[in-house]
């Protein structure tokens, strides 16, 4: 199994012809994807010859649809055009939308997260690196080198701290590793993929990060309390982030008491999930569950 | 960016929302003139961007053009929370019936937009959420619709504000909308004796990533209140936060990063030693991102060494190695503090080799995340050279 992403997902990418989304269609491609166009308006009709395959690039995600049954879509287009390009999948009928763009302003994200949810599609992201289901298929930008399939359930707001961890846990493996972004409007949440990991076959623990700002942790511990049964070791970013001040994420910024990391520390260990001080000692901790399980 | 409640106030009457723009003045000898202009007596009002200006006495009352000028003197160059005063608003004191608190913010759990509104504004929300809880009403504003007639009639019952306040609610949604706001508040949004309302403050937060629709925001950069690495960091396009200790901090991604400091704040606990800032150069690491990012922390008379913490993802470490040595050499004589690497991931034997090979003076490869930040706060605190 794995979350969301499988190796019988069809994945389409929007922005296919730019520079960022042949590198990394390259990139999926390579890990295994099964990339079945690449919507561009005004393109449609070119292929684009990657390694082994040539893809073909449609106008329209519905035109991509309708000639692919494309059922995942990866977003590679700049910030401005974001909007539209999420709406477009949606009303394509894309059930799975991966949003990579960083910088679109929050109330895009409302309004196509909106027109998502209305829609029943899942979104994943803005500003994330994506979803990877190793050895099954790679949407975004995760490097597929990094850990092999295994049956740890990752899911981060941060795309280099999915990378640590990862490569700190890369003897155990990953089921799906789910970057969910750090802006204040995220498609997809922490407990949304620990709801899936918790329904999983294939997964036996689950790594949650965190970071500063909002309450998004604190709400993902209240749930694994009452929700989760398989074990969850934590790690939260940002005791060091002073108040009033935006962390390189839209949304990590402390407020006031709200949003701090020993906040949603203290939230995390009363809900029994075990957090580590710094990422090594997070794999360090998983590493002990692993050997319980 | 957060404004100052002079620039809300500017944006709000844009929208028609109704307020009283009144004078701003940087030197308290403008204040007497200012006042007079508003009618002699005038509220004095600290213009910086955090809250509490009240309680640190940044906000004060003048009952003549000459007291305007006194507490004008006493609140210019004050500090609140940090921050410099540089700025105050004069505004004629109102005749104030009733105080009531109102705000547009991002709902993050629910994934759409929140109406606060109390009719016990005046005070902190919070502290309201606290003692009387049931005076708040939240409204969830769905944002395919926004707010119409009907929610705007819906959020004035709820709250419990005088009829006719829909006008005023419309306009300030106008303001969060257009001006691709996260955050309009206004507290106290007061009653006049006269029964109409008026906006007595504004907070307002812009959404930087919709900077590029508004070219006319620009003018809101607030360069003087600015800290000059992070005035000449963004000048330089980089994503830096000055912190007020002695450990430079380079990294690739903002989580990393963050994590970088609580690290480095974690292993110099025992000497007293923390980060000095928060620097994501992001994925591509380039020499000249390398030697900017550097060269910023270098010129913080504070850093007394330098961490670099990378992991190749789609970066490779080879490249950051590179980076590393070719900064070294632009920066000359400025680059005089250790700096501990540590690299992991894409190419990373590539990475070390190329760093042990140079050799350099300054540079000492630590494997390990906690291990190079333990390293690099013993040599900030002066010990283990």
């Amino acid at each position: 199994m794995a979350i969301f992403l499988t190796e019988k997902s069809r994945v389409v990418v929007q922005g296919m012809t730019g520079s960022e989304g042949q590198k990394h269609t390259s990139r999926m491609l390579a890990a295994g994807t099964d990339i079945v166009g690449g919507v561009t308006p005004g393109k449609g009709g070119l292929s684009i010859d990657f390694a082994k395959r040539s893809i073909p690039v449609y106008g329209s995600c519905a035109d991509a649809v309708k000639a692919t049954d494309a059922d995942a879509s990866v977003v590679f287009v700049p910030p401005r055009f974001t909007k539209g390009a999420v709406i477009e999948a949606v009303d394509a009928g894309v059930p799975l939308v991966v949003v990579i763009t960083e910088g679109v302003p929050v109330q895009d994200t409302a309004a196509f997260f909106a027109h998502a949810r209305a829609h029943g599609t899942r979104v994943i992201g803005p500003n994330c690196p994506g979803i990877i289901s190793p050895g099954r298929a790679n949407a975004g930008i995760i490097p597929a080198d990094i850990a092999g399939p295994g049956r740890i359930g990752l899911v981060s707001k941060s795309g280099t701290l999915t990378y640590q961890m990862m490569y700190e846990l890369r003897d155990f493996g990953f089921s799906t590793a789910i970057g969910i972004g750090g802006d204040p409007i995220i498609g997809t949440t922490h407990i949304d993929a620990l709801q899936a990991f918790q329904d999983d076959p294939d997964t036996d623990a689950i790594v949650m990060i965190g970071e500063i700002g909002g309450d998004a942790e604190e709400r993902a511990a209240a749930f694994i309390k009452e929700n989760v049964t398989k074990p969850v070791v934590g790690y939260v970013a940002g005791f060091t982030a002073p108040e009033g001040k935006t962390m390189g994420h839209a949304g990590a910024i402390v407020s006031g008491s709200s949003g701090t990391a020993a906040a949603k520390q203290e939230a995390l260990e009363a809900a029994g999930v075990r957090v580590g001080k710094t990422p090594t000692e997070t794999a360090d901790l998983m590493r002990s569950v692993l050997v319980a399980v | 960016m957060d404004l100052m409640e002079y620039q809300a106030k500017e944006l709000f009457a844009r929208h028609g929302v109704p307020v009283t723009l009144g004078r701003v003045i940087e030197d308290p000898a403008e204040a007497a003139e200012a006042a007079a202009e508003l009618g002699g007596r005038v509220v004095v009002k600290a213009q910086v961007k955090t809250g509490g200006r009240g309680k640190a006495g940044g906000v004060k009352l003048a009952a003549t053009p000459e007291d305007a000028v006194a507490k004008a003197g006493e609140i210019l160059g004050m500090d609140i929370k940090g921050h410099t005063v540089h700025r105050v608003l004069l505004a004629p004191a109102a005749d104030i019936a009733d105080e009531y608190y109102f705000s547009f913010v991002i709902d993050r759990a629910n994934r759409e937009y929140l109406c606060i509104a109390s009719t016990e504004g005046g005070v902190e929300i919070e502290v309201v959420a606290h003692t009387n809880p049931a005076a708040i009403a939240k409204v969830s504003i769905d944002p395919a619709v926004g707010v119409d007639d009907a929610k705007a009639a819906e959020i004035v019952a709820a709250a419990g504000f005088p009829v006719g306040a829909q006008d005023v609610v419309r306009k300030l949604w106008d303001v969060f909308v257009a001006e691709d706001a996260s955050l309009v508040e206004v507290n106290p949004l007061v009653k006049l004796g006269d029964g109409s309302l008026e906006a007595l403050d504004g907070k307002v937060t812009l959404d930087d990533n919709a900077a590029y629709r508004h070219a006319d925001h620009a003018v809101f950069e607030d360069h003087a209140s600015a800290d000059p690495l992070e005035a000449a960091a963004l000048e330089k396009g980089l994503n830096y936060v000055k912190l007020d200790g002695s450990v430079g901090i380079i990294g690739n991604g903002a989580g990393l990063v963050m994590s970088t400091l609580d690290v480095v704040a974690y292993a110099g606990s025992r000497y007293g030693v923390k980060p000095a800032n928060f620097l994501d150069i992001g994925g591509g690491a380039s020499a000249e991102v390398m030697a900017n990012g550097l060269g910023i922390i270098l010129s913080d008379r504070q850093v007394r060494s330098v961490f670099v913490n990378v992991f190749g993802g789609i970066t490779a470490c080879d490249a950051v190695s590179n980076g590393i040595m070719q900064a070294l050499e632009l920066l000359g004589d400025q680059a005089d503090k250790p700096l501990v690497v540590r690299l992991d991931g894409n190419n990373v034997e590539e990475g070390r080799k190329i760093l042990a090979q140079a050799n350099h003076p300054l540079v000492t490869v630590v494997e390990t995340m906690d291990g190079a930040a333990a390293r690099a706060a013993e040599l900030a605190a002066g010990k283990g050279r």
